[in-house]
């Protein structure tokens, strides 16, 4: 018998390469005589050169390969559930999953979307085909993590906050975050939008720790699915990668366009930081009650994704090309996390705003305080007394942490940029555009909203750019409403019409939950409001000195 | 029962995250809560499908945060100039998401291969009538860059819609019209493997200079072109498929080729014909929400009416300019007469299901 014998040479006949039939399928387009396409999302910048695709794919592999993606990440599932997974999974962290899982469909469906931004813009039809396949991609991984949210919701101890998920995303303040980053991807200058926002940041840097470490953090909770579906979708990120890439080689070479490309790198850097770090950071350290001290800490995983991967083996070698690379910036974003607190602060945030959030959070315990300690020196004296705070004040019939003036907690402004509150006081800074008071949580956002856009950049027109619009600061939109009626007008409130959906503790008891009768008595009120009825001059001067000082978080009696 | 569980809890934490392992208010509430199910009970399309692209009339608090310079926001109603009075109320009929669309893409990726490597390992190729080997060569060739160019007009539109289910709807519309043009242009290099002289190039030089193709070309670019992306998703299923791409699709090439000794180019051709049933089922479920609508219908109806014309009128001079293909075939089994009375039906029929005039 001959050994070799396989079924493959058997049935094997010449076919034309891959190669080839990416040759074939790039000479699909051709440019119309006819009637031309309308630029509809204009840009910009000059792309004079044709981009190549660098995947060679087609969708005759593409879509059986995602069957089978699908078929072991659906597969998975169900083996979660036959091993039980929801009955050894952290509640702690399936909670943050209602927050994350609110937000994240929206960004990937925008990704889809900004695929028609960018199809029509690049010379040739070669890289087309791989936005095709992003497209689709997208549309599977924003309806893939529907499903998960789906199935979280039929198998979790608390459904409640994934049942009204999609009404939670459009009104609370911090799916909105998440909205500025997804709107970011498919509005204003096609360019800046699907190319450099999207996929040579986004992308390219940010969704390592997204899906990626996030991933991690949920296996070491009990949680198997989310990896299960976030390393499926993530391994389609290295063609958007490519598609991100060569799209933005096809300009670089282009002098004309460095202003612009300086400009959008800067702005989308800094804003996927302040957005994405805010996050996930605060699910990978707060959301977990793995406290291993050999894991890798949010700043570890962030100089490991961010810093070595992307800013080094990525960005550094575009300065060749005579871009100039905006290092101060990554220098700032890493002192914000290791040295200022950025992440401790946000879930900080989180924590006070319990109320209006549609997961729990439960405290932080003794056990979290040491591996804190031990990742972050000097974090017990600054964040062990809040947390202490918090567990006293999560019995309902104590005053909410929100407006329990025996804390000590200050309410911050929000950002008018990334929209994450103004938390590292001392970087607080305001400033006028078209005539109007506005407060960001840092240089690098004020630039954003004030520079970057602007109707034009360094003295050149930008017709194309996009503008903040929106009723940005969430306080605004419940400024002098007693906090029970808003929670009710959120749709905070579970089933029984009174039990509210978050509750600042992990106990699944009816009597230890919070009701609207709790919470009734206190009213809202928008910081900008407040700033901008101050005198411009020693009044304002006063007021943005003072808020740069910070609080001190009395000890718990 | 209730009260027993909660006295337990009261010494005994819970210790489980699943389901069911205590009770409290909202413990039992296991569906999405915030839309309106079509049926009875929400679908698993409608799950993941449903509000996922928000709008500020229903719970988008904060409106929409970043604009165009002009101020329209990041979706925005007057990208076409269709009104309706509730853009939620579409449900895709093929209830296609993540999971169903890749399955049957993939279905089709094996069904098509398959064809082609068996009538390739059978030498089926070099038995194909020659007259038939150039036709397929020259103009299935060109218009593989027809199904092309809807794929991308579609890819744009996905852009535009109000809402997650109209955007789904056009996404995979695209995504099935960009399978089948690489369908058409792999299998073509394919069976020019085993015939000798065969030149692939052949096709998209017809495409842009034979006059018989300059039609289809310019009806094609004319949607392509098109600025309203409703127009774009009407023109495409309801005029141009069956005036053009199921003439060529099924009047021509599936007619012809068995009297031609070739049994594999209908398989290849049929997937595309699937996949247009399942489109046309979409777009009319949705024209006719907005033919119907209790506030928009007139408005929407003459609007319609107007791009049928347009459009029709481009199709029809686009079917004219193909009639010479049928008479290229050596044995010849139906007639151009024939297929455009079949694509003639077929538009009636659309327009009597949507409640449109007959262009």
């Amino acid at each position: 018998m001959a050994a070799s014998l396989t079924l493959n040479k058997i049935t094997s006949q010449k076919g034309i390469s891959i190669g080839e039939a990416a040759n074939r399928v790039a000479d699909l387009g051709w440019t119309p005589s006819y009637v031309q396409e309308a630029m509809t999302f204009p840009t910009d910048y000059k792309i004079s050169r044709v981009p190549r695709d660098p995947m060679k794919q087609v969708l005759r592999s593409y879509f059986p390969m995602q069957e089978e993606k699908d078929n072991r990440v659906y597969g998975a599932l169900d083996a979660a559930l036959r091993g039980d997974m929801f009955r050894n999974v952290e509640p702690r962290w399936i909670e943050w999953m209602k927050l994350f899982l609110a937000i994240i469909p929206f960004p990937e469906i925008s990704a889809a979307r900004s695929m028609a931004m960018v199809g029509r813009l690049a010379p040739g039809e070669e890289l087309r085909t791989g936005f095709t396949m992003q497209m689709v991609d997208e549309l599977r991984h924003s309806t893939i993590q529907m499903n998960l949210k789906k199935w979280y919701m039929e198998n979790y101890i608390d459904p409640a906050g994934f049942d009204i998920t999609e009404a939670a995303f459009g009104k609370c303040y911090a799916s909105t975050i998440g909205r500025q980053f997804a709107e970011g991807f498919l509005t204003g200058d096609a360019i800046t939008a699907a190319n450099i926002y999207l996929t040579v940041v986004a992308e390219t840097a940010f969704t390592n720790t997204l899906f990626v470490a996030m991933p991690s953090e949920a296996a070491r909770n009990g949680d198997y699915a989310l990896p299960t579906v976030f390393l499926s979708v993530q391994s389609d990120e290295s063609r958007h990668i490519g598609n991100g890439h060569s799209l933005l080689m096809a300009m670089i070479h282009d002098p004309s366009n460095h202003d612009l490309l300086e400009r959008d790198l800067k702005y989308a850097f800094w804003q996927n930081h302040a957005i994405v770090d805010a996050a996930i950071g605060t699910f990978v350290e707060y959301g977990t009650t793995n406290r291993d001290k050999t894991k890798e800490s949010y700043a570890e995983l962030w100089h490991r994704w961010i810093y070595e991967d992307y800013y080094r083996t990525y960005m550094l070698p575009l300065e060749k090309y005579g871009v100039k690379i905006h290092h101060d910036d990554v220098a700032a974003a890493w002192d914000r996390i290791v040295k200022k607190d950025y992440v401790h602060l946000t879930a900080q945030f989180f924590a006070v705003g319990w109320p209006v959030n549609f997961w729990r959070i439960e405290a932080q315990t003794e056990k979290d305080f040491e591996w804190f300690e031990h990742k972050y020196p000097g974090w017990y004296a600054k964040f062990g007394e809040f947390w202490k705070w918090y567990a006293k004040l999560s019995k309902p019939g104590e005053t909410n942490i929100l407006f329990n003036g025996d804390v000590g907690y200050v309410y911050p402004h929000r950002c008018w940029s990334c929209m994450v509150p103004c938390l590292i006081r001392e970087d607080f800074v305001c400033d006028e555009v078209d005539g109007k008071m506005y407060t960001y949580c840092s240089e690098g956002c004020r630039w954003t909203h004030k520079v970057a856009f602007g109707g034009e950049y360094k003295g050149r027109p930008t017709p194309a750019m996009g503008r903040f619009s929106g009723r940005r600061e969430w306080e605004d939109c419940y400024h002098g409403w007693d906090l029970a009626d808003a929670i009710k007008d959120l749709g905070f409130v579970r089933s029984d019409g009174k039990t509210l959906v978050p509750q600042p503790h992990l106990r699944f008891d009816t009597k230890d939950m919070w009701t609207l009768d709790h919470v009734r008595g206190h009213t809202l009120g928008s910081p900008l409001r407040g700033f901008r009825a101050l005198k411009a001059g020693a009044e304002r001067d006063a007021a943005v000195a003072e808020y740069r000082k910070g609080f001190t978080i009395n000890p718990v009696h | 029962m209730e009260e027993t569980v909660s006295t337990a809890q009261a010494t005994q934490p819970v210790k489980s995250g699943a389901a069911g392992a205590a009770i409290f208010p909202g413990s039992d509430s296991r569906k999405f809560n915030y839309f309106e199910p079509k049926g009875r009970k929400a679908t698993h399309y409608e799950d993941v499908t449903v509000d996922v692209q928000p709008d500020p009339e229903r719970y988008l608090l904060q409106d929409w945060i970043i604009s165009f310079p002009d101020g329209t926001p990041t979706y925005s109603k007057t990208w076409t100039k269709a009104l309706s009075s509730d853009w939620h109320k579409f449900r895709a009929v093929d209830q296609e998401w993540e999971r169903t669309h890749y399955q049957r893409q993939s279905t089709i990726c094996g069904m098509v291969q398959g064809v082609i490597e068996n009538a390739r390992k059978s030498g089926a190729p070099k038995r194909f009538d020659k007259a038939w080997v150039k036709v397929l060569q020259d103009h299935l060739g060109a218009y593989k860059h027809a199904e092309f160019g809807l794929g991308t007009s579609m890819m744009q539109a996905q852009r535009y819609g109000y809402t997650q289910m109209i955007n789904t709807a056009i996404l995979t519309n695209s995504s099935y019209k960009m399978r089948f043009a690489q369908d058409l242009t792999i299998y073509l290099a394919e069976i020019g493997l085993d015939v000798e002289g065969f030149d692939t190039g052949a096709g998209k030089k017809h495409w842009l200079e034979d006059p018989i193709w300059q039609g289809v070309r310019k009806s094609t670019e004319s949607i392509m072109g098109a600025t309203d992306y409703l127009e774009q998703y009407l023109a495409t299923n309801f005029v141009f498929e069956p005036l053009v791409g199921e003439l060529f699709r099924s009047g021509f090439i599936m007619q012809m080729a068995a009297g031609q000794n070739d049994f594999a180019t209908p398989a290849v051709v049929a997937a595309a014909e699937a996949d247009y049933e399942r489109n046309l089922a979409n777009s009319v479920e949705l024209f006719h929400i907005l033919t119907t609508d209790k506030q928009h219908a007139a408005h929407n109806t003459a609007l319609f009416n107007g791009w049928m014309k347009k459009h029709a009128e481009l199709a029809a001079a686009a079917a004219n300019g193909l009639q010479p293909l049928w008479s290229q075939p050596r044995v010849k089994v139906f007639s151009f007469a024939d297929a455009q009375a079949q694509a003639k039906n077929r538009l009636e029929s659309i327009c009597s299901e949507v409640g449109l005039a007959v262009p």
